[in-house]
């Protein structure tokens, strides 16, 4: 699959949202997150290999530390994941479901190329302020 | 419970030997409600060892201590029981000292059998028994020289191990069997005579068939065995090993009755005729027998476990003691000997012999079958018994094919077929089912994992061949593939993967998965063929796509902690450390405000870094000379030592300066799991070498390699690898060991499970180290050399590095702010972390 505005764009951001610059395209490493703190919110962002963009909470829910973007990235029957770095478990980029545990689920952002192609805008509602 | 533990039933173990030992750690293991209190009482002044080992603490040096009970078992040595009050319920000992029981075991075990011949008790007669008896006869044998006689009264299997022992010793050796040939209780004529030609091929004599007359002293002294055929041998140390007597004279002296011929009478729960007092092991007459193997001296520890558990909960005991398979499998002497089933059944009615003897191969083979050749009985295996394992469980069971077909191995295909109720394991009493039950309910998938959940195999390990193919059948059966595969996008094992890369000279991830795997990978993959390019050396971990593969601990070059921060250890090899570098880490630590503890591995581990404090951090302690300790890595950890030579007065070598040498030495090496070492400088093993991957322990003449033993969850002692070795064959052989593990081992496998996966174990590593068996020697020092050769310090190499550097933040979009979620509060004078949100969710058992 190669990367267009409209495929990280095809996952609406709410109503309401706003598109806020975190990074250079060419800050991630494909393969490997960064974390963003957006109005106190922090966002892990990814670039897989193909060269797709996933934003989810970096909160790790099992152990209550934010770590999730330092997880390895890779795919489990196809679906691009990310496992915890803290006690492994996997998540799913594209719904933030946890594959380990179906009652789990990671917070998703609305993550998209600039209009320009070379920066990163997360979608953030005020529902995701803490 | 009360303070003095008066509610609990307290249960007093007379004698400490392998089988006292094993009865209270089946009470130990299976008290989980805690209602015993034992007290175990030895005559010997050490704790249980492996009697079945013996020999090899004078031919290897080996340690055969059993591990210590945990604290909960009051143990006294030296002080035997030496009277029983049935009326009080009180035991005393030679000391005088008085314990009350609510239940006694006796677990006395035997005494040598020595005939009352002329000058038994002559200076230089020795029985073959204990460790004392060991040591003893060693120092007779240096007395008398080399090549002086050495007669071993006994062709039995003890007086064959004892033999070995004398001839590695230097004796001229002779073993005295009255019965006309050799392991009489175990062998027929023709095994015998087979077993014979193999022991006078090693250089020894043999005379069977041909009593003792009496020993002849000469200057106080033994120096002569005379025969009763009119010969005599020069002798210069005699062992009697000519059976046992039951230690039963505690019993004798309170009225217990005792067998006409010795032995403790009791019933199939061991209990004697006292309710409150059992026997178990050699002491015991069980069904009119006592017996001398560990097998069933083990199953009685169960038995007698059971009826005191069941006893102290007030229910009746379930397991009762129904015989035992006296089935043996040995190696004496490199002949492999085995004898299973009953293997004199032809002697009586309608049995047939199916005999093979191979004089030119030294094999003798003789299988006894029902007269319909269609049920298995007994047999007898010499100088090739690699069909034991199959053949001693079909005992009494239907033989798959043609005696034949089972003397030559051809049965295997049909070991998945065993009834449940076949024993496999003799030696820890597992049947079939038992392991069945345990891979499907528990999930196992090794053997390691069989081993400790059943104890199957891990006595004399002949069974492990079985035991590895029952869980492949069971795995199969319930449709796991026995697979090596080590994740969804690999179907090769971690070793297959090293090879693959190795030969293909793949140096990245994406060429390997695209050739040899599927998808992306994953958390177990990308870490593992990481490793693998980190041990080939493709230059630093973090370059290029090499960082993508990295777990958080070598992505971020330290360890991350419950909080989301990260501790840093830098290298102090061997524990030594300056004043200086001491105080330095004290002002990093102090500046950066991070929580400091020492380590196990004598370092000092600095905890509580955000991530964008670590460049800051590794830039002073590299400033002072410091460099990565790995603490991050599956690689080598420390090399720990004790002081050694220069400083303490009993050091034989200068421990520290090896330790130093070998961690500068392998330091970085990546590896399937973490590795430790630490040399010590005297047999007071300081530094619990023998607790490590690879351990060393000086000795006068060089230094004791011991390999594969670690704490952790399932400690294992190292065992001995090579004794007394130069600086030079001691490098060479842990440069050897530690490539050829990190070639072959499984993802995350620790050397202790690898050389139990090993097929011969140490033998066989031995072989491929020293002997070069597999021809790789050349290749794994060359390997090794790269590695010393490429070594460069990863921190260094990092702070040099803008691009590295500038993956050290907490957030991308605000470089210099911390991490508001990273909360410490104080204890004992030190930060402490504060998760602010807390784990949200229970974590599951992973």
């Amino acid at each position: 699959m190669t990367m267009t505005t409209e495929t990280t764009i095809g996952r609406e951001a709410p109503p309401g949202a706003r598109w806020i610059d975190v990074c250079a395209y060419d800050d991630l490493l494909p393969e490997r997150g960064v974390c963003a703190i957006i109005d106190g919110v922090q966002v892990a962002v990814f670039r897989t290999f193909d060269g797709d963009l996933y934003a989810v909470s970096n909160l790790d829910p099992f152990c209550g530390a934010h770590v999730i973007s330092r997880g390895i990235l890779g795919t489990r029957a196809g679906a691009p994941t990310v496992a915890s770095p803290m006690y492994k478990q996997v998540f799913d980029l594209r719904t933030g479901g946890c594959l380990d545990d179906p009652d789990v689920a990671l917070p998703t952002f609305p993550i998209r190329r600039s209009a320009t192609g070379d920066r990163v805008e997360v979608g953030l509602s005020d529902e995701h302020r803490e | 419970m009360n303070d003095g533990g008066d509610a609990l039933m307290h249960v007093v173990v007379a004698g400490h030997g392998p089988t006292g030992h094993r009865l209270v750690e089946a009470l130990r293991e299976r008290d989980s409600e805690g209602s015993l209190r034992i007290t175990v009482v030895g005559e010997e002044t050490r704790t249980a060892y492996d009697r079945v080992a013996l020999t090899s603490y004078l031919t290897e040096d080996a340690d055969l201590g059993y591990p210590a009970h945990d604290a909960g078992v009051e143990v006294l040595t030296g002080d035997p029981v030496a009277e029983i009050d049935r009326a009080a319920r009180t035991v005393r000992t030679a000391s005088g000292r008085a314990l009350a029981y609510d239940a006694l075991v006796l677990a006395t075990g035997s005494s040598p059998f020595v005939p009352p011949v002329e000058g038994r008790d002559l200076p230089g007669v020795f029985a073959y028994r204990t460790i004392d008896d060991l040591d003893a006869i060693r120092d007779a044998c240096t007395a008398a020289g080399a090549g002086a006689g050495g007669v071993v009264v006994g062709g039995g299997l003890l007086g064959l191990e004892a033999a070995r022992a004398l001839q590695g010793l230097g004796m001229d050796t002779h073993v005295v069997e009255v019965a006309p040939w050799l392991m009489p209780r175990q062998l027929d004529e023709g095994g015998g005579a087979m077993l014979r030609r193999h022991i006078e091929g090693l250089g020894m004599a043999v005379h069977a068939g041909t009593p003792m007359k009496g020993l002849a002293g000469r200057d106080g002294r033994v120096a002569r065995v005379d025969l009763a055929d009119g010969s005599a041998i020069e002798a210069a140390v005699v062992v009697f090993s000519a059976g046992i007597r039951p230690r039963d004279e505690l019993a004798r002296a309170c009225g217990l009755p005792v067998g006409e011929r010795g032995g403790v009478v009791v019933d199939e729960t061991c209990r004697t005729e006292d309710e409150a007092i059992y026997a178990i092991g050699e002491c015991a007459l069980v069904g009119g027998q006592v017996y001398g193997l560990v097998a069933p001296c083990f199953s009685m520890a169960e038995v007698a476990a059971d009826a005191l558990l069941a006893r102290a909960a007030g229910r009746a005991s379930v397991a009762r003691f129904e015989g035992a398979d006296l089935s043996t499998k040995l190696k004496l002497m490199g002949v492999d000997v085995a004898s299973f089933g009953d293997p004199f059944a032809d002697a009586r009615d309608g049995a047939l012999g199916v005999t093979y003897t191979d004089p030119v191969a030294g094999v003798y083979k003789r299988l006894i079958v029902s007269d319909d050749a269609r049920t298995l009985l007994g047999g007898v295996l010499v100088g090739d018994a690699s069909a034991y394992p199959t053949l001693r469980a079909r005992i009494g069971g239907t033989l798959p094919g043609t005696p034949e077909q089972a003397l030559f191995g051809d049965v295997e295909a049909a070991d998945g077929d065993l009834p449940d109720a076949t024993v496999i394991c003799s030696c820890n009493n597992v049947c079939a089912g038992t392991i069945r039950t345990a891979v499907r309910d528990e999930s196992l998938t090794d053997v390691a994992a069989v081993k400790t959940c059943t104890r199957a195999g891990t006595t004399c390990g002949s069974c492990v061949p079985l035991v590895k193919k029952l869980l492949d059948a069971e795995l199969t059966a319930a449709g796991i593939e026995v697979s090596k595969a080590l994740c969804e996008h690999f179907d090769h094992s971690r070793a297959e993967l090293f090879d693959i890369v190795r030969v293909r000279g793949i140096t990245t991830f994406t060429r390997l998965i695209e050739e040899h795997g599927r998808g992306r990978g994953c958390d177990i993959c990308k870490p593992v063929v990481a490793s693998i390019l980190a041990s080939l050396g493709n230059g630093h971990i973090l370059e290029g796509e090499q960082a993508a593969l990295q777990d958080t601990n070598d992505h971020f070059l330290a360890n991350i902690q419950k909080n989301g921060t990260y501790s840093v250890v830098p290298r102090i090899p061997g524990g030594e450390i300056t004043p200086e570098r001491l105080i330095v880490i004290g002002e990093v630590a102090r500046d950066f405000g991070l929580y400091t503890k020492i380590t196990g591995g004598q370092r000092i581990d600095l905890f509580g870094a955000r991530v964008e404090q670590l460049p800051e951090i590794w830039r002073r302690l590299v400033d002072a000379g410091f460099e990565s300790g790995h603490a991050y890595g599956k690689s080598l950890r420390t090399v720990k030592s004790c002081v050694g030579s220069t400083w303490c007065r009993y050091g034989v070598q200068d421990s520290v300066a090896m330790a130093i040498r070998l961690e500068l030495r392998y330091r970085g090496l990546r590896s399937p799991h973490k590795l430790k070492s630490a040399v010590s400088g005297c047999a007071r093993e300081c530094a619990e070498a023998q607790g490590k991957d690879f351990g060393i322990i000086a000795t006068e003449q060089g230094w004791n390699l011991y390999l594969a033993g670690n704490g952790g969850m399932r400690p294992r002692h190292a065992d001995l690898f090579a004794s007394d070795l130069s600086d030079e064959d001691l490098v060479r052989y842990i440069d050897r060991f530690l490539m050829f593990y990190i070639r072959t081992a499984d993802r995350l496998q620790r050397t202790a499970s690898w050389l139990e996966s090993l097929d011969g174990g140490i033998d066989y590593l031995r072989e491929v180290i020293v002997e070069d068996r597999l021809g790789i020697c050349a290749e794994l020092d060359a390997a090794m050399e790269r590695h010393v050769a490429a070594y460069s310090d990863e921190w260094r190499d990092t702070l040099e590095d803008p691009e590295k550097l500038g993956r050290f933040v907490s957030f991308v979009n605000a470089p210099g702010t911390p991490d508001p979620s990273i909360v410490f509060e104080s204890e004992r004078d030190q930060i402490k972390p504060v998760l602010v949100t807390g784990p949200r969710l229970e974590v599951a058992a992973r």
